[in-house]
């Protein structure tokens, strides 16, 4: 068998899982004590391009309360032509179809390859897609210039067959009805008034007047005729889209001096998310919201117009001093839900130099599995390209993007059976899902067991096909008393950390900072505890195995990350952060929560060097990916070589290749990255190095600087600590019996 | 129709016929059935048919009426009263025939009138014989004894006659005498019997004119009227409005009325004379009910005659008189007293050679402004006087300063917003492709300053049905953006920028609207619509642009769609007559006097325009257009063939007129007197000051004073009107009515000069106010009790003591009890079956703003016999009396009462008559549903047609004519309008009219 690490990849490959575990205690009581949750990453969608959907519908167990699907894992009686489950051990027939069924002819979902499989369902009316296009116009001119075009831009990106829709706000709300010739048409609706969707639906006239009942028709499902004023498929109002995006302008309403433009946010999405609940109920839908401010007014308005009073902190929010966030954070979780419920998603794109009011309004993005985007200005690079990026199709040239998202979870000794509603996934999210072992001490999981898994995921395929895809694992059982360094070695620490890390983050979202800290902390001395090699109260003894010997360096940078550090953080910052972190794969998460350093000199080739300010050195470029920036860093020596102008000199060729190496690596993570990270040029001295210095670990500040008498490396001015510090006290914490 | 008056209008047909060789017309050979019972009446009166005839009026008592009377003649029997004097004796028998014979062919064959010469000829000894026993004693003593009872007669008669120098008819030499002396004494005294310095007028019996259109004027001023057997009562006997009016007419156009002297009544309303401003208002401006006010409180109570002026603080003047000159006081504003802020015109006093005056109205003393002052001359006055049109005519403008803006800002100019109805009524009708249509021409003509090229005023549009629907027609825009708010229930404008543009900046986008409106909304299906969104979006439009303005809303049904005020449909006619008959006409909610405030606050004028084709409640939906000094025009079965034209004159005239906004009435008065009440289209929220988003040149506010001190004979009463507003260009102004009128101690003064015509309007306004709080009977008796009260008042202070049977009016209000009768029986006070609710708030609430002029010819309709016309020259043939009997079958009749326009058709007109007009030579042929003459190229026609046009522009309404052919359904229409007859509804004749008044009169006196 080959390694831990290698089975763990080709896990990953495959099924798109990775768990903190790959061997389970057998009893809730052990499970508990391994201190990191028995959990998985699991990428729902994971681009496969070996695995071309079967055009077939899944085999389910026939017990009502199972419904698994037919898995390689079953127990298959070819000549009675019976399954059995491995969920609930019910005994099931085939169906007809496959009555050919035999050893040597087994049906794709029985192979062992399969454990992942695709089918795609052909039953049901297939609805096109649906984007609804919600645009703050309450912008400077040039960004209202560049949201414009890059909406333009995106109708030609969009299936032709998609219905699009538009709705515009500011201190009103204009919902725009696009099957109009001659003259543009648009519902308004003020910007302060809470409707309910029906009222929303009746005023647009989506609902017809209940028209006395006539003996014998039942009730008509839908009438597309109606709702189609609003939603157009593209191919057929391109261009009176397109003029409509041209001649829009920006809010008109006077703004008097000294206030905030009132942005309508929160009715602005209500209605969309109304319009959408009303037409098209259950089908892939996106409601693209673009702001370039905080909401002003109206429910779910986050800050008051007067400029004098600034948009809530951090500071505030400890304080209990933000007057509208509890009301908005609960007006916006609602319209999440109800959003939700329809399958539909809601995507955020928020451009501005202040807040915006992410904080509220992120629940709507993580609820229904849209995106949020953040930054300064919709006239950037950053804004275009992501934007562009959303649209991005895959090898089978099909949109990146999947719809009601249904995902479900059947376990075997574990908890049962669970639901969860994602609505849009797109191929890299990745969801921690954490189990609980429901076996008690006494009645442990049999030596040898294997525990099951299968993850459903139901989607709307951006071709609009339904799809369904299947997964199934399976792991020992292991007993932890016996067998603990069994399931020490089959721990993932990369896993583990962002699981954990997750868990920090939702902890975060509910509890003050220090105490989510501390929890880490905790857990991460209880985990040296149980694990670690010691001798009581002999700190330098401590030893942890290699699977564990990463694990404390990431919950050290985890610690001062973005996710669990407020400080120089606005709370919009810190959602935005949070948001993405609890997205994105495996990889991309261990990035955010240690940002990869790499170093180019004339020494050699670019190589990876430690996120310390020891690696901060005079004569390198340092490229620093934090996932969401990229900081290019030159070193004293070289940024006053390159002010000099020394790569304009023929004769400094190689200095001139020297500072476009990390211009090019940095444009190919630009290239590919989903949201586009903020790309910062720096060098020594700049200002914009504090983002470098911030993340590496302060082996040097002004405290120790001269301690160490060397010239290598930059001091951090800074009172944190080292991970040398860190780690000194994690050991002596860890060895101490009185914890 | 009552057998009395068919029994006139049988005789003269037959009569004259033999005389008529040239009128060969078929017609008169066979009276019609109609007039066949003629021979009936007879054996109708002797049976004793009054009570029968009474009982419709329903306010008489109709039983007892008659046998009152006939006690009184009984007991009474010398009296002369009685119908005696009035009616031609009966022995008067060969008068009536020479006259007849005297007649003209031409007149004779035309005018349908000899109803006199009939009964006064061989049937009316019997009938009055006949009639109720009681009462034939008298009679025959009338009519035995005529010559002492003339006498008495006619001195009454004389007492009030207005005028009628002698006409050349020797039977009229009496009256002639009488009333010599009297054009010199103002015409109303009632000279002999008080002074007894007249001799007593010769005893001739008063001669009948057969035809009333020919006759100068005599008889008919004579008044004496006579209850009972009102079948008796000639009606040339009693006053005739024509004979007034033309009287009027002939003696006081000729000079112009100069304003100079104090308390000097103008000519009546219905009189085209010049004015010169020579310190008082015009009547155009102010007309008051009376120009001799009481000097102390109990007199005006004793007399009860209401001291009231009409105020119609911008009427569009004659062309030949020039409008009020515009005076700038600079930086200040205007000078004003510093106590009570009159503001200055000729009646302050200067004095201390010129560095103070002293305010006529509140007798403070203020400074002359340095830069206003000037020396005094001899005489006292300011040797700039007549330089100053402010110290030296009645009405003038002042600019406003800033002070006298709103938050002290100087306002932006009006915007008109068009607010259409395109529900599938209003499309299907045509009304939407119409207005579109017609309003892109209508947008050159908003009004402007004559000084300006173009309008200063910004419009924009809205159409509606349950939903609202703004337009963006910005000039930038290449195609105009629809914005639909559908949030009824609270209403909000959705856009600034656009929505008020400037006509000719966005033409092209506002002509490309107008072109898709219809289009867009052709298919509808929308049934339902809303109102109270309609005009709040207009409101908050305004406010938005922070500007006054007008809102044009043309509405087809009930708004029954769920919004603020939603309404339901409560006619009920059940309702009618009772005591709960007020509430129809009070709004059904509140909802909307809360929004008229808001509008008024604004400035905000609200037009309607309304094309019901069932009950649209006009009572609730009229009250934001009432209290902001709008108009409602209605158009009930709207079709544009028939309607589109009225609407069409309507709406052109409406943007067209000029308007202020945002104005502010107050009538300041001299010390003894004070404005007490108000009527009019406005809105008031203190007592003082009258408010009106928009005042146009239509509107009239009728102002009621009230004693609260004694007045001077030698100061007389002053009263300042001034009205805030801001101009269509959207500049302040000030505009200054002043009136002086004389005060009095004697009540004889104060009757002498009085202006009936004004009277009626204030009684009639005050009528259709009370109808909203208290039961329509209870408001029919309160004006009878009050008119009886005025002329018993009268008749018991000022008349020479004569018997009580006697009915003796003072000049100046001879035509009170014909006039009053018309507001009693109008459709507000006494409806038909036939009349709807809506109809009547409509035309309750449009009383309401009327001025003199159109009140009058509203209560009291126009009447024009065609036949004689003159078609060469310009002048119009003397009208006739709105009463059946004056209709000729051979003869064509226009009649107005400035709504309606007919033009009656004699079953008998001559072909030629017809071929000239119509086009047709067979009565058969003619199409009642036309709206407009055929344009014919004949002297005849062309006449008639520019007498048509010329009535439709002197009215503020467009007339549609209706051609109305004798017997014909339509008939009972246009007979409504004869108010001299009795109506369907129960409405009684004038001379029945006049009989019950007398009778009140005499309870009174008694």
């Amino acid at each position: 068998m080959a390694t831990y690490q290698e089975f763990i990849q080709q896990n990953e490959d495959r099924d798109g899982v990775r768990f903190s575990w790959n061997v389970w205690p057998s009893s809730r009581l052990e499970a508990t004590k391994m201190v990191v949750p028995l959990a998985c990453l699991f990428t729902p969608l994971k681009e496969r391009p070996d695995l071309p959907p079967v055009q077939y519908e899944p085999v389910l167990c026939s017990r009502p309360t199972c419904k698994a699907v037919l898995n390689p894992l079953c127990q298959v009686d070819y000549r009675a032509k019976l399954w059995a489950c491995n969920f609930c051990y019910q005994r099931n027939q085939f169906p007809p179809a496959y009555a050919g069924i035999s050893d040597v002819n087994q049906p794709a979902e029985l192979m062992p390859q399969f454990s992942t499989i695709e089918y795609i369902v052909q039953h049901g009316p297939q609805t096109p897609l649906i984007f609804l296009y919600v645009v703050d116009t309450c912008l400077e001119e040039e960004d209202l210039q560049a949201l414009k075009e890059s909406l333009q831009m995106s109708l030609s990106l969009l299936p032709p067959n998609a219905l699009v829709g538009l709705i515009t706000f500011g201190r009103m709300v204009q919902v725009y009805e696009l099957s109009c010739d001659g003259i543009s048409k648009s519902y308004v609706f003020r910007g302060t008034k809470d409707l309910s969707g029906k009222q929303i639906q009746e005023m647009l006239g989506l609902t017809k007047p209940a028209a006395p009942v006539q003996q014998g028709r039942p009730a008509q499902p839908q009438d597309h005729s109606i709702s189609s004023r609003f939603l157009q498929p593209v191919h057929k109002i391109d261009m009176n889209l397109t003029d409509l995006l041209c001649e829009l302008q920006r809010d008109p309403w006077p703004v008097p001096q000294g206030k905030r433009p009132l942005r309508s946010t929160g009715i602005a999405l209500s209605i969309a998310v109304g319009l959408l609940e009303g037409t098209f109920p259950n089908t892939g839908a996106r409601i693209m919201l673009f702001t370039g401010g905080p909401p002003t007014q109206g429910p779910g308005m986050v800050v008051g117009d007067e400029l004098k009073t600034p948009i809530r902190s951090w500071h505030d929010i400890e304080k209990d001093n933000a007057r509208y966030l509890k009301k908005a954070t609960k007006y916006y979780d609602a319209l999440a839900n109800r959003s939700a419920v329809n399958g539909h998603c809601i995507d955020i794109y928020a451009f501005a130099l202040d807040q915006t009011g992410l904080l509220e309004m992120k629940c709507c993005s993580n609820l229904t599995g849209g995106h949020i985007v953040m930054g300064d200005s919709f006239n950037t690079s950053l804004f275009k390209q992501t934007y562009q990026r959303v649209f991005t199709k895959d090898y089978n040239g099909e949109f990146r993007m999947a719809f009601g998202g249904e995902l479900e979870v059947k376990e075997m000794g574990l908890g049962g059976t669970s639901q969860w509603k994602i609505c849009g996934i797109n191929p890299f999210t990745t969801l921690g899902i954490y189990f609980e072992v429901v076996n008690q001490h006494n009645a442990p999981v049999p030596q040898g067991g294997r525990g099951a898994i299968q993850f459903i995921t139901q989607y709307q395929h951006s071709s609009t096909q339904k799809r369904i895809r299947v997964t199934t694992i399976a792991r020992n059982w292991a007993d932890a008393q016996s067998q603990i360094q069994h399931i020490e070695a089959a721990f993932d620490q990369e896993a583990a950390a962002v699981l954990m890390a997750r868990l920090g983050v939702f902890r975060a979202e509910s509890e003050e900072g220090p105490d989510v800290l501390r929890w880490l902390d905790r857990q991460l001395i209880r985990l040296c505890q149980k694990f670690g090699q010691f001798h009581k109260e002999d700190p330098n003894s401590f030893r942890l195995s290699e699977s564990f010997s990463l694990y404390p360096q990431f919950m050290f940078h985890l610690r001062r990350s973005p996710f669990l550090q407020v400080f120089n953080n606005s709370p919009d910052e810190s959602s935005y952060y949070r948001h993405h972190f609890v997205r994105q794969d495996l990889t991309q998460s261990l990035i955010m929560i240690q940002p990869i350093l790499y170093s180019y000199s004339f020494y050699g080739p670019p190589e990876p060097v430690l996120l310390d300010s020891s690696s901060i050195l005079p004569d390198r470029i340092l490229l620093m990916d934090t996932f969401f920036q990229l900081v290019i860093y030159h070193g004293e020596t070289i940024a006053q070589w390159r002010k000099a102008g020394y790569q304009e000199m023929a004769e400094y060729e190689n200095f001139k290749q020297l500072l476009q190496a990390p211009l090019d690596d940095a444009q190919e993570i630009l290239q590919t990255r989903f949201p586009m990270p903020r790309y910062i040029d720096t060098e020594h001295g700049g200002s914009q190095a504090r983002f470098l210095l911030s993340k590496v670990n302060p082996s040097q500040t002004h405290n120790n600087l001269y301690a160490w008498g060397q010239e290598t490396g930059a001091p951090i001015l800074t009172d944190d600590v080292s991970l040398q510090v860190f780690m000194d006290h994690l050991k002596k914490l860890a060895v101490s019996s009185a914890s | 129709m009552n057998v009395n008056q068919q029994a006139h209008m049988t005789s003269p047909y037959r009569q004259p016929q033999p005389a008529l060789q040239g009128y060969a017309q078929p017609g008169y050979g066979g009276p019609p059935t109609q007039y066949a019972p003629y021979n009936g009446p007879n054996p109708g009166y002797q049976q004793g048919p009054t009570p029968a005839g009474y009982s419709p009026y329903s306010s008489l008592p109709c039983k007892t009426f008659p046998a009152t009377l006939a006690s009184d003649l009984s007991s009474n029997s010398s009296s002369p009263l009685d119908l005696g004097p009035v009616r031609p004796p009966p022995n008067s028998g060969p008068p009536p025939v020479s006259a007849s014979q005297g007649y003209s062919q031409y007149t004779q064959g035309d005018v349908q009138n000899g109803p006199p010469t009939m009964s006064s000829q061989p049937h009316r000894p019997p009938v009055s014989q006949s009639y109720l026993p009681g009462s034939q004693p008298a009679y025959h003593q009338q009519y035995g004894a005529p010559h002492t009872s003339m006498q008495q007669m006619t001195n009454q008669m004389s007492g009030m006659q207005v005028s009628a120098p002698p006409p050349a008819v020797s039977g009229y030499g009496a009256f002639g005498q009488m009333s010599r002396p009297q054009p010199g004494y103002g015409g109303s005294y009632p000279g002999p019997q008080n002074y007894g310095a007249q001799p007593p007028p010769p005893a001739a019996p008063p001669q009948k004119r057969l035809d009333p259109d020919s006759i100068p004027s005599p008889q008919v001023s004579a008044l004496p009227a006579v209850q009972k057997t009102r079948h008796r009562i000639d009606p040339d006997a009693i006053p005739s409005p024509i004979q007034v009016i033309e009287d009027d007419q002939a003696n006081r156009s000729s000079e112009p009325f100069a304003t100079g002297v104090r308390g000097q009544a103008p000519p009546l309303v219905t009189t085209n004379f010049q004015v010169k401003d020579q310190g008082n208002a015009s009547p155009s401006y102010i007309r008051c009910t009376a120009y001799n006010f009481p000097c102390t409180s109990d007199m005006a109570k004793q007399s009860q005659v209401p001291l009231a002026a009409v105020i119609k603080p911008l009427a569009t003047l004659p062309l030949d008189e020039a409008p009020p000159y515009i005076v700038d006081h600079g930086e200040t504003g205007p000078i004003r007293c510093n106590r009570c802020k009159a503001y200055m015109c000729p009646f302050m006093q200067f004095i201390e050679g010129g560095r103070r005056f002293q305010c006529g109205f509140c007798s403070c003393v203020t400074e002359v402004p340095p830069h206003y002052f000037q020396h005094l001359d001899h005489t006292g006055k300011r040797v700039d006087c007549y330089d100053r049109p402010e110290l030296s005519m009645g009405t003038c403008e002042f600019t406003a300063t800033v002070d006298y803006c709103k938050n002290n800002k100087i306002p932006q100019p009006p915007a008109f917003i068009f607010l259409i109805d395109v529900s599938y009524n209003a499309v299907k009708s045509g009304l939407v492709d119409l207005i579109c249509a017609e309003m892109k021409t209508l947008l050159d003509y908003l009004p402007r300053e004559s000084s300006e090229a173009d309008s200063c005023i910004r419009v924009g549009f809205v159409t509606y049905n349950k939903v609202l629907h703004f337009y963006n027609v910005k000039s930038s825009l290449a195609q105009p953006q629809m914005m639909v708010v559908s949030d009824v229930a609270d209403m909000f404008v959705p856009l600034l920028d656009g929505f008020l543009v400037n006509v000719n900046e966005s033409r092209a986008v506002i002509n490309s609207l107008l072109d898709q409106i219809p289009e867009m909304f052709a298919d509808t299906r929308e049934t339902e619509t809303v109102f109270a969104p309609v005009i709040q979006a207009g409101l908050e439009a305004l406010k938005a642009a922070d500007c006054a303005g007008k809102l044009f809303i043309f509405h087809s049904s009930l708004p029954i769609a769920e919004a603020p005020g939603k309404l339901k449909n409560r006619e009920d006619k059940k309702l009618v007559g009772t005591d709960k008959e007020k509430t129809l006409f009070q709004p059904q909610t509140s909802f909307f006097g809360n929004l008229a405030k808001e509008c008024v606050a604004q400035g905000c004028c609200v037009d309607l325009f309304l094309f019901p084709n069932q009950y649209v409640d006009v009572a609730t939906l009229g009250v934001v257009p009432s209290q902001t000094g709008g108009s409602v025009y209605k158009y009930t079965y709207f079709q544009v063939p028939s309607d589109g034209d009225r609407f069409l004159n309507d709406l052109r005239r409406d943007v067209q007129k000029q308007v202020g906004f945002d104005a502010v009435m107050r009538v300041r008065t001299s010390t003894g007197i004070r404005a007490t009440d108000f009527f009019g289209d406005f809105y008031m929220s203190n007592t003082t000051d009258v408010e009106l988003a928009g005042l146009d040149c239509d509107k009239a506010v009728t102002v009621e004073f009230r004693h609260d001190d004694k007045l001077s004979e030698e100061s007389g009463a002053l009263m300042q009107c001034a009205v805030l507003y801001t101009s269509c260009s959207g500049q302040r102004r000030l505009r200054v009515h002043n009136l002086s009128v004389n005060c009095c101690t004697q009540l004889a003064d104060l009757y002498r000069n009085c202006d009936t015509d004004t009277l009626i309007n204030f009684f009639a306004k005050y009528a259709y106010r009370s109808i909203l709080n208290s039961p329509t009977k209870t408001v029919r008796d309160t004006l009878i009790n009050q008119s009886a009260q005025i002329l018993s008042c009268y008749r018991k202070n000022c008349a020479s003591p004569s018997s009580a049977g006697q009915l003796i009016l003072p000049e100046c209000m001879k035509l009170l009890p014909v006039y009053l009768n018309c507001v009693l029986k109008s459709d507000i006070l006494q409806p038909g079956a036939d009349i709807s609710l809506d109809d009547r708030a409509y035309l309750r609430q449009l009383v309401t703003s009327m001025d003199v002029a159109e009140s009058h010819v509203f209560f009291y309709p126009r009447l024009l016999p065609l036949q004689k016309l003159d078609v060469e020259g310009d002048s119009l043939p003397t009208a006739v009396r709105a009463s059946e009997e004056r209709l000729s079958k051979g003869g064509l009749y226009l009649l107005e009462n400035g709504l309606h326009l007919f033009l009656w058709v004699g079953a008998n007109v001559q072909q030629e008559l017809l071929q000239s007009v119509f086009n047709t030579p067979s009565f058969g042929q003619i199409d009642p549903s036309m709206t407009n003459l055929p344009v014919l190229d004949n002297p005849y026609s062309r006449r008639l047609r520019a007498i048509i046009e010329s009535f439709r522009a002197e009215r503020p309404r467009y007339m549609k004519l209706m051609v109305v052919k004798q017997d014909d359904k339509l008939e009972l229409i246009f007979k409504h309008f004869l108010v001299e007859d009795k109506s369907a509804s129960g409405g009684a004749s004038y001379v029945d009219f006049l009989c019950h008044m007398h009778k009140e009169i005499r309870q009174l006196l008694s």
